[in-house]
């Protein structure tokens, strides 16, 4: 099972295990990482779950889609390793990815 | 502290008290057997059951534990006792508060027609009714949908795609009438009509009579007829108001509170579906079911119970996902008199104007438009219907512009 770190804001750091198959986001809520809001479930509606993708990860992880694109561009202080964490679908291949969570309100 | 119902608006106002430093006893009473989920994905993946009951949970159970928030499921509350500043449960059980929130939600209103007690005419609001409908659409072959609203059209969306044979019957004569501009309503009835839903405006169901050979003649006020499997009534939601009426507080279409989310009891707020609220935006108080509202006010209310009078403003959003159309709602756009169209034909905003300013934007298949909408609109920025159409000027410059 893919193991995931997530960097919250404040710079507390969650490790979460992450079943293949679900998103980013879905692992940040199992365990409780307050900065990943999600307030839409994973719609691609809300963009409260933005969060950055580590330099070192983002080729593997790879870009967001149209509609993901369009609704990053109005989300928060959006970066080069920027992703909606419910759009990105945990791999085999993502163990020791590490997640910076953006500033999400 | 209790909260009262464990949905979307009872699980934030639960964590607000914590996040907000109160750090006596918290109890979040729900009387279903599930912790807090999200009810958007009932009408749409779940339904197609392309996901597992967790995935639809807001949190899982360790994660209240860990906040130290008392979450009891099953916990039906019955009564509020403002005198003795209690609420009883259904097994009689009293639990005091000093302060208290509802966040009761809402439930399907019933069809009002004779024979809609059969078991093949279904409702659609919690996880359980989902399980229920997921299991006859499965058997089902001929769906009919009872009202052309959000949920109602996320059915038949649903069902179409399962293959199914779907019919959906609403009374006004265009789709999501109470939401949405003309435009958005021959958008969505084109595209149910492409996939092969049999749309049918301006007519009442007068009647549902059990056939022998199982399900439902489904007879319409214009004097059609429909055999269904499966009937699903989506026509509209009442707030679960009885416990807080029963108790004295004001309700009219919901549970009064003012903009800092406060019923007439100063020890008692209210959140989400279940109330008649105050939000400063707008000039007449509102019932809003959504997401949007259910969080953020429940923040409002949360801050209440602290002692913080924050006014409720947030600007009010929604979305609905049918096939794989993505419909995105900024803004109040009922009253409006001006509306103009950003986009071509298969992606599109209408932004919606009162008296010049910009009330609200529809936006299909143009998330970027939306997220722009809800900032535009949020910060009060001035829009003409000229920039709105004007595909060349670039409205995200109006962000920039502070005296805009
Ligand atoms: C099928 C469906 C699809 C939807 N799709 C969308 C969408 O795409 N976008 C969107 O923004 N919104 C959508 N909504 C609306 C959104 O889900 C609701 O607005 C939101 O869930 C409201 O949250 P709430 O906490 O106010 O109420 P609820 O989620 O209804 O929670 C209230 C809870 O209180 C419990 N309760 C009631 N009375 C008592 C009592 N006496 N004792 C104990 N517990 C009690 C109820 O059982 C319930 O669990 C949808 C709703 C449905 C049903
Ligand atoms: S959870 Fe709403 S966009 Fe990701």
């Amino acid at each position: 099972m893919p193991k995931i770190t997530f960097i919250d804001v404040d710079g507390t750091s969650y490790d979460a295990m992450v079943d293949a198959g679900l998103s980013l986001m879905e692992g940040a809520i199992n365990v409780g990482v307050p900065g990943v809001l999600a307030i839409c479930g994973g719609s691609c509606a809300c963009s409260t779950c933005h969060g950055y993708i580590d330099d070192a990860w983002v080729a593997l992880v790879g870009g967001p889609n149209d509609i993901e694109d369009a609704t990053l561009e109005l989300a928060n202080e959006r970066r080069a390793g920027s992703r909606l964490t419910c759009q990105v679908q945990v791999t085999a291949a993502m163990d020791g990815l590490v997640v910076h969570v953006a500033k999400n309100d | 502290m209790v909260i009262i119902g464990a949905g979307q608006a009872g699980l934030q106002i639960a964590e607000c008290l914590r996040r907000g430093g109160h750090a006596g006893r918290l109890t979040l009473l729900g009387e279903e057997p599930w912790p807090p989920y999200q009810r958007p994905p009932l009408s749409k993946k779940y339904l197609a059951g392309d996901l597992a009951d967790e995935r639809v949970f807001c949190r899982p159970l360790a994660q209240l534990a860990k906040q130290e928030i008392e979450f009891r499921a099953n916990t039906r509350v019955v009564a509020i006792d403002r005198t003795a500043r209690a609420v009883v449960l259904a097994s009689g059980e009293r639990l005091a508060y000093t302060g208290l929130a509802i966040a009761t939600g809402a439930r399907p209103r019933a069809l009002p027609v004779a024979g809609a007690e059969h078991p093949a005419v279904c409702y659609l609001r919690g996880l359980q009714d989902a399980q229920g409908l997921q299991a006859k659409l499965v058997r089902a072959q001929q769906v009919v949908v009872i009202g052309g609203g959000f949920i109602g059209l996320e059915v038949a969306a649903t069902a179409r795609e399962a293959g199914k044979t779907v019919s959906v019957i609403e009374g006004a004569d265009r789709l999501m009438a109470r939401a949405v501009a003309p435009g958005i309503s021959s958008y969505f009835a084109q595209t149910h009509r492409a996939r092969g839903v049999d749309l049918r405006f301006g007519c009442q169901v007068s009647g549902l009579v059990p056939v022998a050979a199982g399900g439902l003649r489904v007879e319409l006020s214009d004097g059609g007829v429909l055999h269904a499997d499966l009937v699903v009534a989506g026509v509209g939601a009442l707030p679960n108001q009885e416990l807080a009426a029963q108790a004295g507080l004001a309700c009219a279409n919901g549970i009064v509170v003012d903009e800092y989310a406060r019923t007439n009891d100063p020890l008692i707020v209210a959140a989400g579906d279940c109330t008649w609220h105050v939000n400063r935006r707008y000039p007449a108080p509102l019932r809003l079911e959504s997401v949007q509202n259910a969080v953020d006010q429940a923040k409002i209310a949360a801050l209440s119970l602290l002692g913080v009078a924050q006014p409720y403003q947030d600007l009010p959003w929604f979305w609905s996902d049918q096939y794989d159309v993505k419909l995105q709602i900024a803004g109040l756009s009922l009253a409006h008199d001006t509306t103009v169209v950003r986009g071509g034909s298969e992606a599109f905003s209408v932004f919606y104007f009162a008296a010049g300013a910009l009330v609200g934007v529809d936006s299909i298949n143009r998330p970027a438009d939306h997220m722009l909408a809800r900032k535009l609109l949020s910060a009060g920025r001035a829009v003409t219907p000229a920039q709105a159409v004007d595909l060349a000027f670039d409205l995200k410059a109006l962000l920039q512009d502070p005296t805009g």
